[in-house]
């Protein structure tokens, strides 16, 4: 069994059963019981897909509420740079910062100054000798749970480096104690503000290594709420901004890759796009490429499922809002530090393997194969799996009922109403 | 249980589009049997590079991968033009590719020279105006 916490969850009561979310998902890991929607934890990587897909709204991402930041003496404001593209007419960061201030917070420290740094990381290590290219951004955590699950063999091309959201929380923490020498650890609440459910994940499973540098994670849509009532410009906000364009331009897809100065990358956003070019990788198909940005949602963290704005007119707002900014608020070290290395990168999963035994593996998958051909090859989903061959595999692997399959439910049907006139014809 | 699976494939040739679909497929297949990333990834881009081929060369035909308990063997068919001088095709560099092909990145001339080093064994029985079977095999120990 999976012990991986998701961010993703179904309300029963609402769900109807419909469907809508079946094919939507990228790891075909949902399947339709009892009429309705259930989640395989193993599979699913909380890329959001369903709870865009669902029209009753079903689905959610499970966040920490508000409410939880005054578990902590110190409540420190992190927010991710796709929340400066919500606002309208907003012309200087430092009000949206100001606002957190207003809203209940001690201190706010941008994950678009710690981006900076890590885009100098990036380009360090991109100048290594021994590493494997193309290599992967690890921003994106749908992303790298993505090729954990499906891409063994790109597993080494991940980023070692942890994500901005990471390092910022590490340097939020050592101001704070700096400035606060009489805070213990557990007065400090690092809190980040988020765009997804896959960052949360991210946050409360240490897949990647021991992390204990974020405490709270809130959604963007809350927050933003809560800064409107607050943002009324009447007062000068502190100047708090540190970032530079670079950093901002995190929250758009092709932002971590124009920071490095260079033109071998790719950056692609959407998970269908995502897969194709994660296919070419495989296939050694892209040997020119130094660096690939993956993004799961459509233009890049803009598009999360818990932001506000449409991310096109989040993307344009971002742009006017990077306008007058200097290049980069950050100047780190030509080093990178151990702290900004992953712990383990490499933990490929092999899910998709039927059984540790080949021969085993063999038998059940000529089992699937004979199943398969009997079924209609209609993808319907009425059987409550996205396509013939998951169901196929369902039955032979999990012992689903055959009669599952409309299809063959049909001649069931048929056979017992025959049965049921002769019976009557007896009597 | 000595038996091969079987996996079938039919390569469209007026859809250029699709190809390399088989390639995606057999990957997830190979890894649902549990077989070496390493392999899966030696077989796929050997696959990938005869599928193209067939697209762009013979206007399609099929693919027929058996796994074994010991070893992978595909069988790339068509009954396309064929190849008039092996030696020659097999050459780095080599092609005949059409202009329109070598804008789309394809035509290098790498395909069948790749679709040998990935392999452990390849033979091309090609016939002019009947056709060509091209066969590789991956050993799995
Ligand atoms: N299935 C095929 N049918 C006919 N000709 C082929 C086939 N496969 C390869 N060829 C010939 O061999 C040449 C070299 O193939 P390959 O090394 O894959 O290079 P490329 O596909 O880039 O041209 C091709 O240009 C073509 O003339
Ligand atoms: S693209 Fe950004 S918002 Fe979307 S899942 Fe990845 S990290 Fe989250
Ligand atoms: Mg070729």
């Amino acid at each position: 069994m999976s012990n991986f916490i998701h961010s993703v969850s179904l309300n029963v009561s609402k769900c109807k059963g419909c469907t809508s979310c079946l094919r939507r998902c990228p790891t075909e890991a949902i399947r339709i019981k009892e009429g309705h929607a259930v989640i395989d934890s193993e599979r699913c990587i909380d890329c959001g897909e369903c709870i865009r897909a669902c029209p009753h709204k079903a689905k959610k991402a499970v966040c920490s509420p508000f409410e939880k930041i005054n578990e902590f003496k110190y409540k420190i404001a992190m927010p991710a740079p796709t929340l400066y593209g919500q606002f309208n007419n907003l012309d200087d960061i430092d009000y949206c910062l100001q606002g957190l201030l207003d809203i209940g917070f001690d201190d706010v420290y941008e994950v678009s100054y710690a981006a900076e740094f890590i885009s100098a990381y990036t380009r360090l290590y991109l100048k290594k000798e021994d590493i494997k290219k193309p290599i992967i951004s690890s921003a994106c955590p749908v992303i790298v749970r993505l090729i954990n699950l499906r891409y063994p063999s790109l597993c080494d091309n991940i980023m070692p480096i942890i994500p901005p959201m990471e390092l910022a929380a590490i340097f939020a923490r050592q101001k704070a104690k700096k400035k606060h020498p009489e805070l213990k650890d557990e007065d400090i609440g690092v809190c980040f503000i988020s765009p997804c459910p896959g960052k949360s994940s991210y946050v409360v499973n240490d897949e990647l290594g021991k992390k204990e540098n974020v405490d709270v994670v809130l959604a963007m849509n809350d927050i933003y709420f809560r800064l409107l009532a607050v943002m009324k410009g009447e007062k000068t906000p502190k100047p708090l901004s540190k970032s530079g364009l670079l950093g901002i331009g995190w929250a758009v897809s092709g932002g971590e890759s124009s920071a490095l100065f260079s033109d071998k990358y790719l950056a692609a956003d959407g998970l269908e796009n995502v897969i194709q070019v994660l296919e070419e990788i495989d296939n050694g198909k892209l040997p020119e490429l130094d660096f690939v940005e993956l993004n799961a949602c459509n233009s890049g963290c803009v598009g999360g499922i818990l932001t506000v704005e449409n991310p096109y007119i989040a993307k344009a707002k971002m742009q006017s809002l990077r306008k007058y900014l200097p290049v980069s608020g950050a100047h780190p070290d030509d080093k990178i530090p151990n702290e900004a290395y992953f712990e383990n990168v490499n933990c490929f999963k092999p899910i998709q393997q039927f059984s540790d035994n080949m021969q085993e593996s063999m038998r059940l998958m000529s089992e699937i194969q004979t199943v398969c051909s009997n079924l209609p090859e209609i993808d319907c989903g009425s059987c409550g799996a996205p396509t013939c061959l998951a169901f196929a595999e369902d039955v032979v692997l999990k012992g689903a009922d055959i009669n599952n399959c409309i299809i063959n439910m049909k001649d069931y049907l048929l056979q017992k109403l025959e049965e049921k006139k002769d019976e009557s014809y007896d009597s | 249980m000595s038996e091969a699976i079987n996996f079938h494939y039919v390569v469209d040739g007026d859809d250029f589009t699709s190809a390399g679909e088989a390639s995606v497929d057999i990957k997830r297949k190979l890894r649902q049997l549990g077989v070496d990333p390493a392999i899966i990834r030696r077989v796929s881009i050997a696959m990938y590079e005869g599928e193209v081929n067939m697209v762009i060369h013979a206007e399609g035909g099929t693919v027929d991968v058996n796994v074994y308990e010991d070893k992978i063997e595909m069988i790339l068919s068509d009954e396309g033009p064929g190849i008039a001088n092996v030696e020659l095709a097999m050459k780095a560099g080599f092609s005949t590719a059409p202009d329109y092909v070598r804008s789309l990145g394809f035509g290098a001339g790498m395909g069948l020279p790749n679709m040998k080093s990935y392999t452990d064994g390849m033979e091309i029985d090609t016939k002019i105006g009947v056709g060509t079977t091209i066969t590789m095999v991956v050993n799995l120990k």
